[in-house]
């Protein structure tokens, strides 16, 4: 605890002495998109769907913190859009990713760096994919 | 596992008498959410529109409301069980405590609405028979 804490021994310097590298990055993200989803994004799930029970005009006013008059989404929404779908396949594919590191697979330096990569890669691609098929794709 | 005694180690349950309980349920949930959550998406994009009727007559099906409230109990538990985590890390004093207490009230609070919310779309009857 922290109180008992000696404050005139130095803390591990193990945040400001490392060079960054993508395994690093990953791993605060997946924290970071973990910890947004289940505050951010599970109110906005649970608010969808009572709005969605409430009935349609508790659905309308959900959808129109998020859309235009037109239909499109206005700014709210595609912060919070595309910035939610960014998270989840973040962390989707970063989890997958875990569970290889947990059966003992991709700690080799080469191997790591480059699932790290294509964890970026993959969550990137997936969230175009996603959007693109939703506003092209129909 | 190198020390404490013989039964102890047999149980393999450590010094917090939970033994890897935590960890395991998380992965378990990891994989679950996945499926689930591939489910989800796909059943989004798949839909005509985003109104209110196409989405209630989407969620009035046993297909749907089932998944869904499946997904609210795993999802929810992975990331009670993730914020955990992160309270242990960065909480230090006694407000870990009250942090944890909190976290329990916030997941089972808005996992209940949730449910409620798909129960009440499913068991709605819109089209149809006579109300």
């Amino acid at each position: 605890m922290a109180d008992v804490r000696n404050t005139a021994r130095p803390l591990s310097p193990h945040l400001s002495i490392w060079k960054w590298g993508p395994h690093m990055a990953v791993s605060i993200l997946h924290r970071v998109t973990g910890s947004g989803m289940a505050t951010v994004g599970a109110v906005l799930l649970v608010w969808w769907l009572a709005a969605l029970a409430g009935g349609e005009a508790s659905y309308a006013q959900f959808v129109d913190v998020f859309t235009l008059k037109s239909g499109q989404l206005n700014i709210v929404g595609w912060v919070f859009g595309v910035g939610l779908t960014w998270a989840l396949f973040q962390h989707i594919g970063n989890g997958i990713r875990h569970l290889f590191l947990d059966a003992g697979a991709l700690f080799e330096l080469k191997a790591n760096k480059a699932a790290s990569i294509g964890v970026f890669v993959f969550a990137i691609i997936a969230t175009i994919a996603f959007w693109a098929y939703l506003i092209w794709g129909k | 596992m190198g020390n404490g005694t013989s039964i102890g180690r047999v149980r393999g349950l450590g010094s917090a008498k939970e033994g890897t309980h935590h960890w395991w349920n998380q992965r378990l949930t990891a994989g679950s959410n996945l499926l689930l959550m591939v489910w989800l998406i796909t059943s989004l994009l798949r839909l005509p529109g985003f109104d209110h009727k196409t989405l209630t007559e989407w969620l009035s099906s046993p297909w749907a409301a089932i998944p869904m409230i499946l997904l609210i109990a795993s999802v929810f538990y992975h990331f009670r069980l993730g914020l955990q985590v992160v309270i242990e890390d960065y909480q230090h004093d006694e407000s870990r405590i009250v942090l944890l207490v909190l976290l329990n009230l916030f997941t089972v609070v808005t996992a209940a609405i949730a449910i409620f919310s798909i129960c009440k779309i499913a068991f709605t009857v819109t089209t149809g028979a006579p109300a």
